[in-house]
């Protein structure tokens, strides 16, 4: 081999390297140092003294731990589950040529450009029952129209769901109609030539080529639900009390406020087992289904 | 597609038209409070129009509401974001696309599993790095400045960059890189020729992503960028959340608004590109 | 060479101005009145030659500052000083982070203007590391004097059995009988101001102090939740994730009775042209005459590596507790100055009040710190009795279920 081919050779390590090294040092390196400490007393300040499994005992003995991770359960399905739906049927929609289809698009896409601390914020002031719907619906005479979710211990967090679909859903959308638009014309033609209802081409040809788009959103929501964090705390921060508490908070708060750095950095460890947990067959599926396309 | 009955479409334009509500009603709460007084917010109902529109909440909100002990409302924040998000998304992106090009047509044994790698890093929690890498930053002098700030996005961001690129690329036929291959181009040449001039689409998509995932970030500005650097979304959050003081509603939703402004105008203008970028593979595979 | 000049000379202005040692304080004042106050200690700085950098994070009842601070400690890199108040002070001691300001509290006498239960929480191992700003009084209720004359009730009641008559009697009339934010921290105010009521001073002090684990399962402390219970009963069904301040509105506009708020509440009946004693009351919650719960602001000083930057943090306390600054501050935010020597003339009744029960409460040993606003347990065991507080306010938990839990997060280390 020539210097030029080995050159050739090693220029496509050389390149990655760097990323690859920052992301062994600032992700791995961060995680195994989070492990370490999960299995420490650390208090404010990270110390370093081994004391075992101490943490995940107390982190699973206590109450808000458990609400807060069923939380990220209800939150993360019905917010993965209606983004897609909605998503979707609007894409299907909007790719049936109707005028005006830009603006449209344009106003079902833009909450994704917007903070979560300004969606939260907005959408903590509508659902504020003496401030918001309620009291609108209250004024225009529909006086026994109730909406309370907001306060609601039990029904908070399904509030946190509205808003984050409303945030999500248009990128999920774009994400669907480029997958709609990427499907060639003439199948669908000749589909229809041969006689299939519009329904039966959805599901049978526009549905299964839509498949790594599934993929991707599935990914891309995940991780928004998992690390669901800035619109919790400005929609409810937690609460009615901890009712509406997520996993995202419970790590800061107990890992900042408290002083309890070592209980936090065990609910971090086990944020970061279920993110692995939910996506490495995601991926191991997407993967290989990739195989089988090319 | 063809299209049939009116009657479908009469249905399929009431459907748009509800979801259109739903989306847009916040932004209308959000402006139509902007316009109005104190007293009127107190008094009145959220969806009702401003009885006279006023502009003083916007001035205030840009130019001399508290965020501290300063009253310069979010005009230096502003600034401070754009100083910041130019480079940390420039920089992400280029690396970005250097790696997806490697990923995608210059394989070497293991580069899949380094890249599912790469990509769990996308899903770390923000919090777990806090700490640590402070300690870093620190250590090389970079602590609360921008700088510390752009390398700090710029190493969360590449996982996502890399991943947009990577998919896009995959979509170049192999053939076209083979062909310049035995013509005896490089690497680097390759990527100049052939690559980057069908790169458009992608590009866009990824710089409407970074940027707006990093102008809207708020836990790494607040602790990487403390005092003046501080990016926007701190400056906001600073205006917004007075602990014991009176909450002005209006300046709020205005500097609400403004904080939001830039990405909001990256999507009106870029919108249409970012469909066509994605349509054109971004996310396929 | 004429651009060559002119970088030079601009590089040199620069570097004059640098030359100003910037004191840099970690704050979450942010409101335009709060900024006020402020701002009066940034012009005193400035007097004495120094430059003000201003860090201010708001939000998440400093949550989000102290993640910054905590951050910046560990980059080496800590500000001059930051808010930071009670027991956290001497957390942050045991890291070594601290600056020693003695050489400040000996020269202005800190010691003999400064109460001894103030002066105790600002020193760690016997030196002093902090200087106090203000001191707010908890224990306060609040009231809109007409909605309490349409109701039928006269004058503030001071025992819990007159006080619930008279809020069914406001309940009767049609108001709300009790303004109230359903948050955490609101909800733990008025769970310490029930205690505190309903079982003592000596009783507030063993359970929520010392975390005395056999004061805590007491039958007194089932009666406080009893108490709480029904103080529940009183508080409309909008209340939770309400903020402390439109709480304030309800009494102000004569939609609510009573709030259980610390005097920071002041500062909203001022900002509506509200005066005390004809447009609104204060007292002390029922049954808490004698007691006063105490909430002081201080900032804690950092160790700076800096010759200059340490001078600078001298002046800094100095300044705070210059008599000029307290009067000013403290005039502004509703709380009392935290040292003697400080002109009485300009604060309005309430505060002339507090100033009285400071002083009577200091000798009879009702002067008790806050559990509720970080001044007397740890964060972690404050956090976790708070949520046990939070819990009770926004379910049907029982009385004794909530004092098993609060046993259960005293413990909390």
């Amino acid at each position: 081999m020539s210097l030029k081919d080995i050159f050739e050779k090693t220029i496509p390590k050389l390149v990655l390297g760097p990323t690859l090294l920052a992301s062994l040092l600032f992700v791995y390196g961060f995680i195994l140092l989070t492990g370490y400490i999960s299995l420490t007393e650390s208090r404010m300040m990270p110390t370093f003294e081994f004391s075992g499994l101490g943490q995940y005992v107390d982190l699973f003995d206590n109450e808000r731990w458990w609400t807060s991770l069923t939380n990220l359960g209800i939150f993360g399905t019905l917010f993965i589950g209606f983004s897609v739906a909605i998503g979707l049927f609007l894409a299907i929609l909007l790719d049936q040529k109707i005028r005006a289809e830009g603006a449209l698009r344009a106003v079902y896409l833009y909450p994704m450009a917007l903070s979560f601390i300004v969606t939260g914020t907005a959408w903590k002031w509508m659902l504020n029952p003496s401030l918001g719907l309620e009291k609108v619906m209250h004024d225009w005479g529909w006086t026994a129209f109730h909406f309370d979710w907001l306060v609601n211990p039990d029904m908070a967090i399904y509030t946190v769901v509205i808003a984050g679909v409303w945030q999500s859903s248009g990128f999920v959308m774009a994400l669907f109609l480029a997958g709609l638009r990427g499907i060639d014309d003439d199948i669908i033609k000749a589909a229809q030539v041969d006689g299939a209802s519009l329904p039966t081409i959805y599901r049978r040809i526009v549905i299964p080529a839509m498949r790594p788009v599934f993929f991707s959103v599935l990914l891309i929501l995940s991780h928004i639900a998992i690390k669901s964090f800035d619109l919790v705390i400005a929609l409810t921060a937690g609460g009615p009390g901890n009712a509406s508490s997520v996993p995202a908070i419970f790590m800061y708060q107990f890992s900042f406020t408290r002083g309890q750095l070592g209980l936090g950095s065990a609910s971090a460890m086990m944020m970061l087992a279920t993110i692995v947990a939910v996506l490495v067959p995601l991926m191991y599926l997407e993967a290989r289904s990739n195989k089988a396309m090319r | 597609m063809n299209h049939t009955l009116k009657p479908g479409r009469i249905v399929l334009y009431l459907l748009l038209g509800l979801f259109f509500l739903y989306y847009i009603a916040p932004l209308y709460v959000m402006l139509s409070t902007s316009f109005k007084s104190l007293d009127e917010i107190r008094s009145g109902n959220l969806l009702s129009l401003p009885q006279a529109v006023s502009f003083d909440a916007w001035r205030r909100a840009w130019s001399s509401a508290c965020t501290g002990t300063t009253c310069e409302g979010l005009q230096p924040y502003f600034w401070n974001s754009i100083k910041m998000v130019i480079p940390a998304v420039a920089i992400s992106t280029l690396v970005g696309a250097f790696n997806g090009y490697v990923f995608a047509h210059w394989r070497f044994r293991h580069s899949e599993i380094l890249f599912t790698a790469l990509l769990v890093g996308c899903f770390i929690p923000f919090q777990v790095v806090l700490l640590p890498m402070a300690g870093l930053l620190g250590k090389f002098g970079l602590a609360n400045t921008t700088a510390g700030l752009v390398f700090v996005h710029v190493v969360y961001g590449t996982a996502f960059t890399t991943l947009f690129f990577r998919n896009y690329y995959v979509g170049v036929p192999e053939e076209l890189i083979k062909a310049a291959r035995i013509d005896g181009a490089g690497f680097f040449l390759i990527f100049r020729k052939v690559v980057l001039p069908i790169s458009g689409p992608i590009f866009v998509v990824c710089v409407i992503w970074q940027f707006t995932q990093i102008w809207n970030d708020f836990l790494f500005g607040v602790v990487f960028a403390s005092g003046e650097a501080q990016p926007i979304t701190v400056g906001l959050n600073n205006l917004v959340n007075t602990s014991t003081g009176v909450k002005e509603h209006n300046v709020n939703m205005a500097a609400a608004i403004i904080a939001a402004l830039p990405t909001l105008l990256v999507y009106l203008v870029a919108g249409r590109y970012f469909v066509r970028g994605l349509t054109a593979g971004a996310v396929k595979g | 060479m004429k651009l060559k000049h002119i970088v030079m000379l601009t590089t040199l202005a620069f570097a004059g101005s640098a030359y100003a040692t910037d004191v840099e304080v970690l704050h979450y004042w942010t409101s335009g009145g709060e900024a006020k106050s402020a701002a009066q200690l940034k012009l005193i700085v400035k007097e004495a030659g120094y430059g003000w950098k201003d860090f201010a994070v708001a939000g998440g009842g400093g949550e989000n500052a102290m993640t910054a601070l905590k951050t910046r400690v560990i980059s080496g890199n800590p500000p001059t000083a930051a808010q930071i108040k009670g027991p956290s002070i001497q957390e942050w001691g045991r890291e070594g982070v601290l600056a020693n300001i003695d050489e400040v509290a000996v020269a202005g006498k800190w010691d003999s203007v400064l109460p001894k239960v103030v002066a105790d929480v600002m020193k760690y191992k016997g030196h002093y590391v902090a200087a106090p700003i203000n001191v707010h009084r908890v224990n306060w209720v609040w009231a809109n004097p007409e909605v309490l004359k349409n109701a039928g009730v006269a004058g503030m009641p001071t025992t819990w059995d007159s006080f619930f008559e008279a809020a069914e009697k406001i309940k009767k009339s049609g108001a709300i009988a009790i303004a109230h934010g359903g948050q955490p921290w609101q909800d733990a105010t008025i769970f310490e101001s029930v205690a505190l009521g309903v079982g003592g001073a000596a009783f507030y002090q063993k359970a929520l102090v010392s975390l005395d684990q056999k004061t805590l399962t007491s039958p007194t402390m089932v009666k406080v939740f009893d108490t709480l219970g029904k103080v529940k009963g009183y508080i409309d069904k909008d209340a939770p994730g309400r903020d402390w301040n439109l709480a304030t509105a309800m009494v102000i506009n004569g939609k609510a009775g009573f709030q259980f708020m610390g005097d920071w509440a002041k500062g909203e009946f001022a900002s509506a042209g509200k005066v005390p004693g004809k447009d609104y009351l204060c007292a002390a919650a029922p049954g808490s005459a004698g007691a006063y719960t105490f909430n002081i602001d201080s900032f804690a000083m950092f160790q700076q590596k800096d010759a200059e930057a340490k001078k600078g943090q001298m002046a800094l306390a100095k300044a705070v507790m210059s008599p000029q600054f307290q009067s000013v501050f403290n005039l502004n935010k509703g709380s009392i100055p935290v040292r003697s020597g400080v002109s009485k003339d300009k604060f309005d009744d309430c505060a002339l009040k507090s100033m009285a029960d400071m002083d009577v409460s200091g000798k009879n040993g009702g002067l008790v710190p806050s559990m509720a606003h970080g001044m007397a347990i740890p964060s972690a065991t404050q956090g976790a009795i708070s949520d046990v507080i939070a819990k009770f306010m926004n379910s049907s938990m029982t009385s004794a279920d909530a004092v098993a839990a609060l046993a259960k997060a005293a413990k909390t280390k």
